[in-house]
């Protein structure tokens, strides 16, 4: 390996937040010109190192070399600047703007009139634009607004403003994720193209079989550990799957004691309204059962329960609660037939930031509060509020404190205990540990074992392999959409989720 | 934790004046302009300002329902206007000469309240209708409901000032219970209401749930459309009310009573510390930001301030007031 070739290189980077080492003596060397891969699972520390590259999370210990230069970038504007650029996930365009526009934007070209104003110069940016697009292989209208576009297009929109940076390194992250694969097709055309430029890409996905077709490298990284960087012409998916979960389970999880009785919830051929969603689930759950959902990002879990829930519209399918169909329209009308749902997305529809912990946890019980036909018991609410506080340990100075000032695993047992106070018979959970640090993560799956125990039938989505292998009863994995597989805990192992969860790549 | 505990700890001074800004600056106006002007403390003025305000809190409170649900009600006035021509055409002198109904027989004063209501809260339905189901912003569907209401008032009254009203309908501003004007009494009653449903009902938890975090309201089974309904309803309640004893008080309508009172009602509201961000907002601080209005308007009389200054200094005090009380959600952030 010629030093003199390697654009990017991250050495010997440490992070630590509280609780947690993020990232552990990681390394991580990019050549010019090439495509490397960098893989892990949720939660290996990806996200964590590409954000200490752009500045946003300092570092504890380590060095940045670009182009054989130490750097320090504050924001992902400095690193920008400086040429490297990223591709989020989650595209971000400006809807009713138009192409150029949105490539140029907070830097637009001007030209002076009557020399004296600055004004947009509105033919030098369409031109460039015409340029840069003919360079990604779009042949489109620089005036066509962005919402007209597709995903694909819209990436590739990105793509062009990353070269209109003149980018050394581009990183994109998961950007296949809402392809087809005949988009995809195009996006390694001009992944190829840019690589022949002397570009160096950074391609984080969890798709292997694409990342042994593009990549030249692959760098593995686990629990916030650099484990090692491959060729990828040496590497073979089984092996990549080895280097990415070969990691013994500890006694993270209390003991299981449930015993799963008769079933309790059904869902038959459940299809999204959307196409590109769920389609055909049929799974069925059972009392005193904990219930995991496994898959990658994009395998629209979460999408399937809002869809049982009532957030999302169902084209087709039923729904079977205790051996009954159930008709469910709107989230309250779920609620009301015995269903919870923690959500994923905490703070986006999980908690009432500004409202104290006492309405957190009683907004959704409060039936069973109300006497004399309309007045709230007020005394009874702080009661339970109490209770929970107790019960649970949730830690917190007072019930009326907001509890948008709590800890995530704090606000989690709040949300938890709203539901525990509406007694559901079928919780289903999102991703209930995210976010959240190990001590907490153990109390929660202690409440979910409790609930079990009682009879309760626990549906949790989770993409921490481990988690669903140390709590479930039985795995259901999702790709793209599509129930992949079945798993019973005895029969399941890591290397067999992550198949099933890549299926139908 | 100590350290996450500490920061709640302690009064600290500056904390402490933000905190209560808003009681600052009417003890302050109260305190200089007396100064100024000993007049201005006594009785007689002080209940005048407590009766113009006992009008303008109805209004306050019926907005700030929809404020804290993070909406707005642009046709509160409007619909202040309706429930004063309401009243006005139906409740005149069996003797008046220029009746607008030239045959109605003498009305029961609390059947025609109850109509005004009525037909008020109608409004307000079809205002939350229009929010809820067919997903229109409420600044846009209560501006459209403002042009509507006003056009109606206009051709309902032909474009004529209502007059002669009956006493004992008048007798409702004029009059005292217990040496305490109706009017006054009237509004403390609405505010235990309004108190009552925000602080004691599932009806006020929901509200303060929709602005919080409207999508966490609806995971949690909140039904979302008809507290929303149920908001611009009882507003139109409200409204209704502040506008059958607006006509009242000053013995007559016409259909641009109430014009622009909206607006005032939404600054006493933000004044008075009720979010723009939705979720927040307390009794105590919509009254108290209609009284330090209230008092403001009659200080600049006091003070002989020109009426035309007068417009100049309140937009100023409303931002200058806004700016101070928002640091307490600043900070704490």
């Amino acid at each position: 390996m010629q030093h003199l070739d390697i654009i990017l290189a991250m050495n010997h980077v440490s992070k630590s937040f509280p609780g947690v080492k993020a990232l552990d003596d990681v390394s991580f060397h990019v050549r010019r010109g090439t495509v490397h891969a960098l893989m892990g699972e949720n939660g290996a520390g990806k996200s964590t190192l590409m954000k200490c590259l752009f500045g946003i999370y300092s570092l504890d210990e380590g060095e940045i070399l670009f182009d054989g230069k130490q750097v320090h970038f504050h924001n992902p504007e400095d690193a920008l600047k400086a040429g490297i650029s990223m591709i989020h996930q989650e595209l971000q365009p400006i809807p009713y703007r138009n192409i150029a526009e949105n490539l140029w934007v907070g830097r637009y070209p001007t030209k002076k009139i009557l020399g004296l104003f600055s004004i947009v110069d509105h033919k030098q940016m369409k031109k460039s634009s015409e340029d840069l697009l003919k360079r990604v292989g779009l042949n489109l209208n620089p005036n066509t607004l962005l919402k007209e576009l597709s995903v694909s297009q819209i990436q590739s929109i990105e793509i062009a403003k990353a070269i209109s940076y003149n980018a050394k390194v581009i990183i994109m992250d998961e950007p296949t994720s809402s392809l087809t694969q005949a988009e995809v097709n195009q996006l390694f055309e001009i992944i190829t193209t840019l690589k022949n430029l002397g570009v160096s890409i950074i391609y984080i996905s969890h798709k292997m079989e694409e990342i042994l077709k593009i990549s030249d490298e692959v760098t593995i990284m686990r629990d916030g550990k650099y484990i090692g960087t491959w060729l990828s012409k040496e590497l073979t998916m089984e092996k990549i799957i080895k280097s990415m979960v070969g990691r013994e389970l500890t006694n993270l999880y209390p003991p299981k004691t449930n015993v799963p009785g008769e079933v309790s919830f059904e869902v038959k051929d459940l299809s999204s309204t959307n196409p590109k969603s769920f389609k055909n689930i049929s799974f069925s759950a059972h009392r005193g059962e904990i219930f995991g959902i496994g898959g990658l990002v994009g395998a629209q879990r979460t999408e399937l329960v809002e869809g049982i829930f009532g957030l999302r519209s169902i084209k087709s399918g039923e729904i079977y609660l205790h051996n009954k169909k159930i008709d469910i329209k709107q989230p309250h009308s779920a609620v009301k037939q015995g269903l919870a749902l923690v959500t994923e997305d905490r703070r986006g529809n999980g908690i009432f930031g500004v409202l104290s912990v006492r309405d957190n946890v009683a907004v959704a019980s409060l039936d069973e509060f109300v006497q004399f036909h309309f007045m709230l018991n007020n005394a009874k609410l702080n009661q339970l509020a109490e209770t929970n506080i107790k019960k649970l340990s949730i830690k917190t100075p007072s019930t009326k404190t907001k509890i948008q000032t709590l800890s995530g695993g704090n606000q989690q047992k709040v949300i938890i205990s709203r539901w525990l106070a509406v007694n559901p018979d079928i919780f289903i959970l999102d991703e209930p540990t995210r976010g959240i640090d190990v001590g907490a993560k153990y109390e929660i799956y202690s409440i979910m074992l409790d609930l079990a125990n009682q009879g309760k039938t626990i549906i949790m989505i989770s993409s921490e392999m481990s988690e669903l292998l140390g709590i479930s009863d039985r795995i259901m994995v999702m790709c793209e959409g599509r129930l992949s597989g079945i798993l019973d805990r005895s029969d399941a192992n890591q290397e067999k989720i992550m198949a099933l969860a890549t299926a139908y790549m | 934790m100590k350290k996450f505990l500490n920061n709640f700890k302690g009064p600290n001074l500056k904390n402490t004046l933000v905190d209560n800004a808003m009681y600052l600056i009417l003890l302050s106006i109260l305190v200089s302009v007396s100064i100024a002007q000993p007049l201005f403390l006594s009785a007689n003025n002080l209940t005048n300002i407590l009766m113009n305000s006992s009008i303008r809190i109805l209004i306050a409170l019926g907005v700030s329902g929809a404020l804290i649900t993070r909406g707005t009600d642009l046709s509160a006035g409007r619909i202040v206007g309706v429930g004063a021509v309401i009243g006005g055409t139906l409740l005149q002198r069996p003797d008046y000469a220029a009746k607008f109904f030239p045959g109605l027989a003498d009305m029961p004063v609390l059947g025609i309240l109850l109509l005004a209501v009525t037909i008020t809260a109608l409004i307000g339905l079809v205002n939350g209708l229009v929010i809820s189901y067919l997903h229109v912003p409420p600044f846009i569907a209560t501006l459209g409901m403002q042009s509507i209401l006003y056009g109606l008032a206009l051709i309902y009254t032909k474009s004529q000032p209502i007059g002669g009203l009956k006493d004992d309908y008048t007798y409702l501003a004029s009059g005292r219970i217990a040496n305490i004007p109706i009017l006054i009494i009237i509004a403390i009653a609405m505010i235990v209401v309004m108190w009552f449903l925000l602080n004691m009902t599932k009806f006020g938890k929901y509200i303060y749930a929709i602005g919080g975090n409207e999508s966490a309201a609806e995971v949690a089974g909140v039904n979302i459309k008809w507290t929303k309904i149920r908001v611009y309803i009882l507003a139109g309640l409200f409204y209704g009310l502040a506008g059958f004893l607006l006509a009242a008080k000053s013995g007559g309508a016409t259909a641009n009573y109430g014009i622009g009172y909206e607006l005032e009602a939404i600054a006493a509201c933000t004044i008075g510390g009720v979010s723009t961000a939705g979720g927040v907002g307390k009794i105590q601080g919509i009254v108290s930001g209609v009284l330090v209005f209230e008092m403001l308007k009659t200080s600049l009389q006091f003070l002989r301030v020109p009426s035309d200054l007068q417009y100049v200094a309140i937009g100023t005090v409303i931002v200058i007031a806004v700016a101070i009380d928002i640091r307490k959600y600043l900070a704490k952030k």
